[in-house]
């Protein structure tokens, strides 16, 4: 446990992981201008998934932590996803049935 | 343990009484820090899944309203911000290795583009202003008269006309109609990126107080968890604004151009 949270990323991984952002920050934004349907926000999304994750990893070091700060970070996103989810089965669903 | 007489100097000044080691306090402080920010993720969230249900039940509204905002300082402040996370994560780095001055340039140069970004955004709440799209479209442009985007423009603005100049079939009722409900969209933009930017404003000062702890060489190899974790902050409201910046500025952004 105190192993692991003594390595911490050099420099130049930060520096990967910067590029990475500005790449993935330049594309959301090139793609915005393609006509994708409804494609469009799912690409958007995505991407800022991706980004929001290398950010988590690296720049947050939870590649670098125990497994409680991991589990605690998962949670924290499970959460969420229950929340947005069950929220959005209702609402997208209730013209499904007649009145 | 009890029978010898511990004094303050058997262990590092920073470590509390009651943990065993340096290691143990940190891992409790991230913890820690992991937990206060479970509950900004789902206060967040709560305005993300609100924003979704909206967004799916006024649709034109929203890309009215999100095409009036611009692409441009949206996509340069995301810029701005990712490149401040990374000067925060070499902050960091910099007091994990025992870098004095580079904490403190470090952490000097994420103040710096914090601020930058919080200058953007009060340029872009401005041409809000400006082209009365604050909600509610009682307060606006005409500094001095209350009620001024009242009076001169009930018709929030250019929107309504904007969504004809675009596509002439749609009659100027339902136009009309559609620019009131950017209304929505413009609540959630203000109340997503004015809570975005408060928290900007506590990281910035976070950030000074950080800055005068690192400048007295506080922080080293042994002891960094102050940085440590108001990088974890700094870091967490940029993953924000990584949403913010597709989910507002980006809504079929295909169909109008920058």
């Amino acid at each position: 446990m105190s192993e692991q949270s003594h390595s911490h990323p050099s420099p130049g991984l930060y520096v990967v992981i910067l590029l990475a952002l500005v790449v993935g920050t330049c594309l959301t934004w090139g793609i915005a201008f393609k006509d994708l349907g409804i494609w469009n926000p799912v690409v958007a999304l995505t991407i800022a998934v991706i980004k929001a994750v290398l950010v988590i990893l690296f720049f947050m070091h939870v590649y670098y932590s125990n497994k409680l700060t991991k589990l605690t970070v998962a949670a924290g996103f499970f959460w969420l996803m229950i929340m947005i989810t069950m929220s959005l089965s209702d609402y997208l669903t209730r013209t499904f049935l007649p009145r | 343990m009890s029978t010898s007489q511990t004094t303050t100097t058997d262990h590092h000044p920073a470590l509390a009484h009651q943990f065993d080691s340096m290691e143990q306090q940190q891992d409790a402080s991230t913890f820690g820090m992991w937990v206060f920010l479970l509950t900004e993720i789902m206060m967040f969230g709560g305005l993300f899944t609100a924003y979704l249900i909206y967004r799916l039940k006024y649709y034109p509204a929203f890309v009215a309203g999100s095409t009036s905002i611009s692409v441009s300082w949206g996509f340069a402040n995301t810029l701005v911000l990712i490149g401040s996370s990374f000067t925060m994560a070499m902050a960091v780095w910099s007091a994990q290795t025992g870098r004095r001055k580079g904490q403190v340039w470090f952490l000097i140069g994420t103040m710096i583009l914090g601020a930058a970004f919080l200058g953007v955004k009060a340029k872009e709440y401005y041409d809000k202003w400006d082209e009365c799209h604050i909600p509610g479209h009682v307060i606006g442009k005409g500094f001095n008269t209350w009620g001024g985007c009242e009076v001169k423009n009930p018709k929030l603005g250019n929107i309504a006309d904007e969504i004809r100049e675009k596509d002439p079939k749609v009659p100027e009722v339902a136009a009309v109609q559609i620019a009131k409900q950017t209304e929505i969209f413009f609540s959630f933009y203000f109340a997503m990126t004015g809570l975005h930017a408060f928290h900007m404003v506590i990281g910035l000062g976070l950030l000074t107080w950080l800055l005068l702890r690192a400048k007295s060489g506080e922080f080293g190899p042994s002891y960094y968890t102050p940085v440590e974790l108001g990088g974890l902050y700094w870091h967490f409201v940029d993953i924000v604004w990584i949403f913010l910046f597709p989910l507002l500025y980006l809504i079929s952004r295909h169909q109008h151009g920058a």
